[in-house]
């Protein structure tokens, strides 16, 4: 068990309370996961690309602007958000950013233009409360509460995983191939970073939009080639999608109104929703993909 | 009318209520605020009782069932009515998977969707969907009536043991040992009851009966060099 959460808002005026909605919707399933939380969160397009990475030691943290200063030549902003910092990066020195962040041991948890990823693990609303969740705007953004199953809870394992600039997923299920399709992404060039089952997922939808696949396209190619259940939610600067695997097993909810389009593992988490009771409530179909974009 | 307020009073005290009141013949209907899709809202009710929810329902909505009626006047989680001995329960809006699982008796009526695996493992329970029902709907359902004004996903009534299924629309496909059979006048009368206990607009002639060719009852010894 596991539970998803995703919410993408089709109006400006709600932007500054999507942090606010999404945090309700994430705390209200901590019973499905309650093992570790993450929330990807799309906001303002940035000037160049925000880097989130993470360290379980604050010092870590103690001079990395002036390290990355004098590493990259140009001043890097840093925001700290408990264990998680967002950096700023020029795109051009994207790459040595990564270099310099990897050699101090941090981890890189996502890269994006709009994207910043926050998980930890922990109770959803502790987890909510410590990255100041409820005070992020944006347009859209996608949410996991973890119940783990095929790897350890730590930091890495929880979700969303993301693999690709201002690309990210989270799952509910499990993946019974994703040793197999790890081989094979990795013979393309594709790594990744940890041996849980939902990073393969997101790799793969991440090699397959490189490759030139549309985001329906690349949700499409899991329904042939990824084995076992799993209802993914996926993230991208402009969009999100949902797809369940044909046997759905995993529970999935959606909510639709004027304002926003709403993702959950139950309906219990669209409670507070605004126009709930007006909204056009339905069960996505399995093996068919739904996707949004501005 | 009494009215309990989910938003102030707890699921245990909720069923606890119900369940009390239930058992005594002089109870007044009851009123479900707030639902909020919590799980097991009116649930294990062992006796006559008329409870009306107003809202949307989680997991396991009117679960165990026996003798009450529930009304849920929103789209009820996964599991509703599972287990049902007898009564009524009425969904407004959609229900999600295994809608009325392994019931014994009773009437459950959805008025919007059902999803997948509606009636899996049915034992007496009637069920009757205004819409559509999805995929494994009616798996290795033993008996009772599944009916169906709109259309059936994939793999209906596989493993069938002696339910009848009634669909109006389209059936995307028969699941194993599930054939179309002959609509007879018994059948014909069967339907037509159910049709007017759902408050549903159809008329009998326009469904076909789907049931098992019972192939799959005794072991087939031609068989035997397939295991």
């Amino acid at each position: 068990m596991c539970g998803i959460v995703g919410l993408f808002l089709k109006k400006d005026e709600l932007r500054p309370r999507l942090g606010d909605m999404l945090t309700d919707m994430l705390i209200t399933m901590t019973d499905r996961g309650p093992d570790s939380a993450g929330i990807a969160i799309y906001g303002d397009a940035a000037d160049g690309l925000k880097f989130t990475v993470q360290s379980d030691d604050p010092a870590a943290f103690d001079g990395l602007a002036e390290a990355l200063e004098t590493t990259l030549g140009v001043t890097i902003p840093v925001t700290l958000k408990d264990t998680h910092a967002v950096l700023l990066v020029p795109a051009e020195k994207e790459a040595a950013a990564i270099e310099a962040l990897e050699a101090r041991g941090l981890r890189i948890m996502g890269i994006g233009e709009a994207m910043e990823i926050f998980k930890e693990v922990g109770l959803p609303k502790d987890v909510a409360a410590r990255f100041g969740l409820r005070e992020m705007g944006g347009s859209h953004g996608i949410g996991h509460t973890r119940m783990a199953t095929e790897s350890a809870v730590t930091t890495l394992g929880a979700h969303p995983f993301s693999t690709a600039e201002d690309q990210c997923l989270v799952h509910n299920g499990s993946l019974s191939n994703h040793n197999d399709m790890r081989r094979k992404l990795a013979k393309k060039g594709v790594f990744t970073k940890t041996e849980n089952d939902t990073e393969v997922g997101a790799a793969y939808i991440s090699s397959r939009i490189a490759e030139g696949a549309t985001l329906g396209e690349a949700l499409e190619g899991t329904l042939k080639d990824l084995d076992g259940f799993f209802t993914f939610v996926t993230g991208t600067k402009t969009g999100f999608g949902v797809v369940r695997d044909p046997i759905a097993c995993k529970p999935a909810v959606m909510a639709e109104t004027d304002d926003y389009v709403a993702f959950a593992s139950e309906y219990r988490a669209f409670a507070d929703l605004p126009g709930i009771d007006t909204a056009r409530v339905w069960e996505p179909e399995p093996a068919t993909v739904y996707f949004w974009e501005r | 009318m009494p009215t309990l307020d989910m938003s102030q009073v707890e699921l245990r005290e909720v069923n606890q209520t119900l369940q009390g009141a239930a058992g005594t013949q002089t109870a007044e209907p009851y009123d479900i605020i707030n639902p909020r899709g919590s799980h097991a809202v009116a649930c294990g009710l062992n006796g006559p009782l008329t409870v009306t929810v107003k809202g949307s329902t989680g997991y396991y909505c009117a679960g165990m069932n026996k003798d009450a009626t529930v009304h849920v006047e929103g789209s009820a989680g996964p599991g509703v009515a599972e287990n049902m001995m007898s009564g009524t329960v009425v969904i407004d809006g959609d229900a999600s998977q295994y809608a009325g699982a392994t019931g014994h008796g009773g009437l459950l009526v959805i008025k919007g969707n059902a999803s997948s695996r509606c009636g899996i493992s049915m034992k007496g329970i009637d069920i009757v969907v205004h819409g559509n029902i999805g995929h494994m709907s009616a798996f290795m359902a033993q008996k009772g009536n599944l009916v169906v004004l709109g259309d059936a996903g994939e793999a209906l009534g596989d493993s069938l043991y002696e339910a009848r299924l009634f669909v109006r629309g389209s059936v995307k496909s028969l699941g194993a040992d599930c054939i179309e059979k002959e609509m007879r006048p018994e059948h014909l009368e069967i339907l037509a009851d159910l049709l007017e206990k759902a408050g549903a607009d159809a008329k009998p002639e326009e469904f076909k009966r789907y049931g098992s060719a019972r192939k799959l009852y005794n072991f087939n010894i031609d068989h035997a060099d397939e295991y």
